[in-house]
């Protein structure tokens, strides 16, 4: 098919001023579009109103998209769990036993901790969650690893608050809406948290690396280096993130980086808890203990 | 199909509806990945607003003016994640492209529309993946190679999809 000579506007002298500005319009546009370009790399929670706007919007689909998706995974595994039930209670009841020991033991050491706190005249103030919520979808197109949260401003939500899910840290709230609120992950390139490596409490920093892992960096001394299987938690360090919040587990280690997994999976997960921001009074007292073992 | 192969500036008056349904495919293209209920580790999902517009501008060249892209470029950066700004810069750019490339090309077929789609789509998704990079994101650049073959692939049945969509909104 021959391309019909669209833009050619002919002897109309109105159609040929029409054209250029359209020509004109698209490249002043574009040169707007690098302005907010670099606006948004000066603060990336620019346009969070329409931005959270959009995200209301859009939630009854993507909480029923949600809903449908968990219930036919957990058809699956409630035929799959009737399968072998006998051997699984079988491996659950030698589990338990052997878990028993170490409950008693895990007693006598909060019971510890608790008197050695109270010694110390240190409060602890636990974190009232601010609001419990699911992580309904998220930006699969870009490479910002961000969550769609269906909690919003009117549940008190607000940016820059930790989520965590129910087995450790899953990111910050970035921007709120009404009733949504987006969470940039830890996976996400922009996402920085302090952590320390348990038991030892060597401090370092985890940074999203977009693609699903973390990167791990040691703070100070150029010679720590960590191996598969170290486990780090939340330092507490600078505030927003309350401190031992499970974060990574190193995964991958080449010359010059670690690379470790997220404990808390967001994929599998089935409700964020959204905290109010920590503030770190407490913590400067605190790191005169020894951080807590068996964590 | 004569209503096509009309001359800028001598459009037939077009309907509400078939003016609208393109616009409309396009965001709701620019909302797919949004919609998706999973959490992503990586981006795998393919920019489906990008592709439709494509779709739309290559089957129908003289309905999108030339600064088309930058209020559909807005709406896809406020939902995609990637900094606001970047759609609308790099759609526009593409689109301006098209156009200059169609000066010199007299012909053109299914396979060639494919290959201007394809190299727009990687274009444009290789330079929103450094554009986020610019804005605060990270990522190794080999993260985006799937969605780039993803997306390539898929287009001909998101153009597919906007030919019925035109037989329909011109009924």
């Amino acid at each position: 098919m021959a391309r019909p000579s669209n833009r050619r506007p002919g002897y109309s002298r109105r159609a040929q001023y029409g054209l250029f500005f359209g020509y004109v319009t698209a490249v002043s546009g574009a040169a707007v579009a690098l302005l907010l370009l670099i606006l948004s790399a000066v603060d990336p929670n620019g346009f969070g109103a329409l931005k959270g706007a959009i995200s209301d919007a859009t939630l009854p689909i993507t909480s029923a998209g949600r809903w449908a998706v968990d219930r036919s995974s957990d058809a699956g595994g409630t035929i799959g769990s009737y399968v072998n039930a006998a051997g699984q209670v079988r491996e659950l009841q030698a589990e338990a036993k052997a878990n028993q020991t170490r409950l008693i033991e895990a007693r006598a050491l909060a019971f510890e901790n608790a008197r050695l706190k109270r010694l110390l005249g240190i409060t602890e103030r636990g974190a009232k969650p601010v609001a419990v919520a699911r992580l309904v979808s998220s930006t699969g197109s870009s490479i910002r690893r961000y969550a769609i949260l269906n909690a919003g401003y009117l549940d008190g939500v607000r940016n820059g608050m930790p989520v965590r899910g129910p087995g450790g840290l899953v990111g910050r709230i970035a921007s709120a809406g009404a009733v949504s609120a987006r969470v940039a992950l830890i996976t996400d390139g922009g996402t920085i948290v302090p952590v320390r490596r348990v038991p030892d409490g060597t401090p370092a920093i985890a940074t999203g690396t977009g693609d699903g892992l973390i990167d791990i960096r040691a703070l100070g001394a150029e010679n720590i280096t960590f191996k598969r299987g170290d486990v780090f938690v939340t330092s507490g360090a600078g505030g927003v993130y309350p401190p031992n919040v499970p974060v990574a587990i190193i995964a991958r280690t080449t010359r010059e980086s670690f690379l470790a997994l997220p404990v808390a999976d967001p994929a599998a997960l089935d409700f964020a808890i959204v905290e109010p921001p920590y503030q770190p009074q407490v913590e400067i007292q605190r790191r005169v203990l020894p951080p807590a073992p068996g964590q | 199909m004569s209503r096509s192969l009309t001359y800028r500036g001598y459009q037939p008056v077009l309907s509400v509806k078939a003016r609208a349904v393109p616009i409309v495919s396009t965001m709701a293209g620019s909302l797919v990945p949004a919609l998706l209920p999973m959490i992503a580790q990586a981006p795998v999902v393919p920019p489906f607003g990008l592709m439709v517009l494509l779709a739309w501008r290559l089957l129908r060249p003289g309905f999108w003016a030339v600064w088309a892209p930058l209020p559909l470029g807005f709406f896809d950066d406020l939902i995609s994640g990637q900094p606001v700004g970047s759609a609308m810069l790099c759609w526009t750019l593409a689109f301006l492209a098209i156009e200059a490339s169609e000066r010199s090309v007299l012909w053109r077929d299914y396979v060639q529309d494919w290959l201007v789609a394809a190299a727009a789509i990687t274009a444009c998704l290789l330079a929103g993946y450094f554009l986020a990079l610019f804005a605060g994101g990270a990522a190794p650049i080999l993260a985006i190679m799937p969605q780039i073959l993803a997306s390539t692939l898929l287009f001909p049945a998101v153009a597919r999809l906007c030919a019925r969509l035109d037989a329909w909104r011109l009924r």
